[in-house]
């Protein structure tokens, strides 16, 4: 199977006039090597697909380079990349069955009969759609046809499989099932895989690293664990993990043997100057104001504390969401017991350095994780 | 559905029947006089009896008028056949020109693609007299006045601008991706177009195609201007009916007769198309 590396290179992407367009995609650099699987997250709008349709074709990049295997393709028409993608809109050919429809590419690219039979009867298995491989895409779900979709696109040997929200309309049992599947089909043929979604649990689970997107602006490209411990920005910070990382604003207080960070209503959290690293202490005395993130599992009840008031209580069958207020904003804590909080309670809630993201408050660049220097 | 009591499916029916009444009765009473002599159809008080007579159109077919001042030829068979070549003629090269034309309009905005777009469609609005002058001059000058060239040439003034403006609407109907899908499995853009995108606006492009053909065919003023009688179409040829020794209402009743069946069959076969077109796609379903 063909394996190949796919890098963007100072990529630009305006809709419209240069002045007045929307910049969809702003000064985008990243690399996928061969064999490698990369979800793009984002929000909608954040330049996600955009980048997809310009690594297929179907948009032109307004400035920078792509090249698949070191060679440049951003001026080459869709035909001419071997490019396989599977569409968000299913897009199959309404006049031909599903069967058909897969092996569309495969019989354009003139493959022997058996051949085409026996790799779409294995596409159709893995997808679970082999009892509709007759029917036409008119008369079969919108599930259905998102799964037809995506067999027309893994069945293909192109050096780059492009994956635009392949599974959005699956149930989730199913999306669990197929995503385990549909990794390991990648793997086991050494395909390198874009996959584009809003989903976290989609990235987490496909992806060997994930390039966090936002307002045109790669954010973050790493790894699923370092997206969650050391977030690049608080953007990448708050986006990343559920419930949301707490923010609160803070200023530095540097005392000869203790940090105080003071927080708002004359909350103050207090922690040994050695439970830093010393560079982390260099870097947060020069910046009086900064933003401070702790991850809601990361906030635990303790018997002495800073005090916050329970706001709400949700059990959600697996865990407890416990919101309380506390220095003037809101403070989400995850438990996984169930636990008895009334609205108005009062409890004390310990946050320990090795769980504290701190960024600049202006750049919102991370400054440090825990106590280490970011 | 909400009930209806019978008496408002009563008035309903009544309303249908004067409806099809007050649009069908000039047809019929046409059928009626067409089988019928010059006398017969001018008595006072007209009525449905008469012995009905096929000699209107014996005189269509064979090309013999006979007036009671003398014997006349006409050459109604030949402006039937002067209608096809021109009609069909017409709406060929409208398509050939019109439908990658719409596609571009559909597919490729530039800045002045609505512009133009939008200019072509305003010749439906200029009346045709406006442009006939000009043209007759430019056509005489050119060697085109009084070709089928000449002829299909101006007659696209009436068939490409529905053609474009009616298949453009088809055209980007169809989701983009389906035709990036194509195009992304090994295929060039104009393969997608032939293979895709014009058999999926198939129905939209029979539509555009028809209505085209029913407007050219209805034509009466280009070719009463440029054109002289051997390659006029019915519509023109008709008025050869109108002698100087009086108006053949009989003939003209029968060539009316046959001049309408290819449309009106037309019509009938392709209703939903039409109804399509006519409202640019908008009630597609």
């Amino acid at each position: 199977m063909s394996t190949s590396q796919l890098q963007l290179h100072r990529v630009d992407k305006i809709y419209g006039v240069a002045s007045t367009g929307v910049h969809a995609v702003k000064d985008l650099s990243m690399q996928v090597n061969a064999g490698e699987i990369v979800a793009l997250l984002g929000s909608s709008g954040c330049g996600k697909t955009s980048t997809l349709r310009m690594i297929a074709g179907f948009e032109e990049v307004s400035s920078g380079s792509i090249e698949i295997n070191g060679t440049p393709i951003h001026q080459l028409p869709p035909v001419r990349r071997n490019v396989a993608m599977a569409f968000e809109g299913y897009s199959l050919y309404p006049p031909l069955t599903v069967r058909d429809n897969i092996a569309f590419a495969l019989k354009s690219a003139k493959l022997a009969k058996s051949e085409i039979a026996s790799r779409v009867a294995h596409v159709a298995q893995l997808l679970e759609i082999e009892n509709i491989l007759d029917r036409y895409p008119v008369s079969i779900s919108g599930g259905q046809q998102q799964r037809a979709s995506l067999g027309r696109a893994l069945i293909r040997d192109a050096d780059l499989h492009l994956l635009d929200e392949p599974m959005g309309q699956l149930e989730p049992q199913l999306r669990a099932v197929l995503r385990a599947r549909i990794k390991h089909f990648i793997k086991e043929r050494g395909l390198t895989a874009i996959l584009v979604t809003h989903d976290q649990t989609e990235a987490n689970a496909l992806g060997d690293r994930i390039a966090v997107m936002e307002a045109g602006l790669l954010q973050q490209y790493d790894t699923a664990a370092h997206l969650k411990n050391s977030p690049a920005n608080l953007f990448t910070g708050t986006f990343i993990g559920e419930p949301p990382m707490n923010v609160f604003a803070a200023s530095v207080e540097l005392h000869d043997n203790s940090v105080h960070l003071l927080l708002a209503e004359a909350v103050t959290l207090v922690y040994a100057s050695s439970e830093f690293d010393p560079r982390v202490l260099e870097r947060i005395a020069g910046v009086k104001k900064l933003m401070l993130g702790i991850r809601p599992y990361a906030v635990r009840r303790a018997a002495s504390g800073v005090v916050a008031t329970v706001v709400a209580n949700q059990w959600l069958g697996d865990q407890t969401h416990i919101s309380t207020s506390f220095a003037g904003s809101n403070l989400v804590i995850v438990e996984h017991d169930r636990v008895r909080l009334n609205k108005g309670d009062e409890i004390s809630v310990a946050i320990a350095a090795d769980d504290l993201h701190l960024f600049d408050s202006e750049t919102w660049v991370a400054l440090s994780h825990g106590r280490n220097v970011a | 559905m909400l009930e209806t009591s019978p008496l408002e499916t009563f008035l309903r029916g009544v309303a249908i029947l004067l409806v099809i009444l007050f649009f069908m009765f000039p047809i019929f009473w046409i059928v009626l006089m067409s089988f019928q002599t010059n006398e017969t159809i001018l008595r006072i008080p007209p009525s449905f009896i008469f012995e009905p007579t096929f000699d209107n159109y014996r005189a269509l077919i064979t090309g013999k008028l006979e007036t009671n001042a003398a014997s006349l030829d006409i050459a109604f068979m030949r402006n039937m056949g002067n209608s096809v070549l021109l009609s069909v003629g017409a709406v060929l090269l409208a398509l050939i020109l019109g439908v990658p034309a719409a596609y571009s309009f559909a597919r490729h905005k530039t800045r002045f693609s609505e512009d133009i777009a939008f200019t072509l469609l305003s010749f439906r609005f200029a009346p045709p007299l406006l442009v006939l002058l000009p043209l007759t001059i430019y056509f005489q000058k050119l060697g085109l006045s009084d070709t089928y060239f000449g002829l299909i040439w101006v007659y696209q003034l009436i068939c490409l601008p529905l053609i474009l403006w009616i298949v453009r609407g088809y055209f980007e109907d169809i989701s983009e991706d389906v035709e990036y899908a194509y195009r992304i499995g090994g295929h060039s853009w104009f393969e997608t177009f032939r293979k895709i995108a014009v058999p999926l606006a198939g129905p939209g492009i029979a539509a555009a195609g028809l209505l085209a053909f029913i407007f050219a065919w209805n034509n009466f003023i280009f070719a009463l201007v440029l054109a002289s009688a051997d390659k006029q179409p019915v519509t023109v040829g008709a008025l050869a009916f109108v002698t100087a020794s009086g108006i053949q209402y009989g003939q003209i009743a029968a060539a009316i007769v046959l001049s309408i069946t290819p449309t009106l069959l037309l019509a009938v076969y392709a209703q939903k198309y039409l109804v399509e077109g006519l409202s640019l796609g908008a009630v597609k379903g």
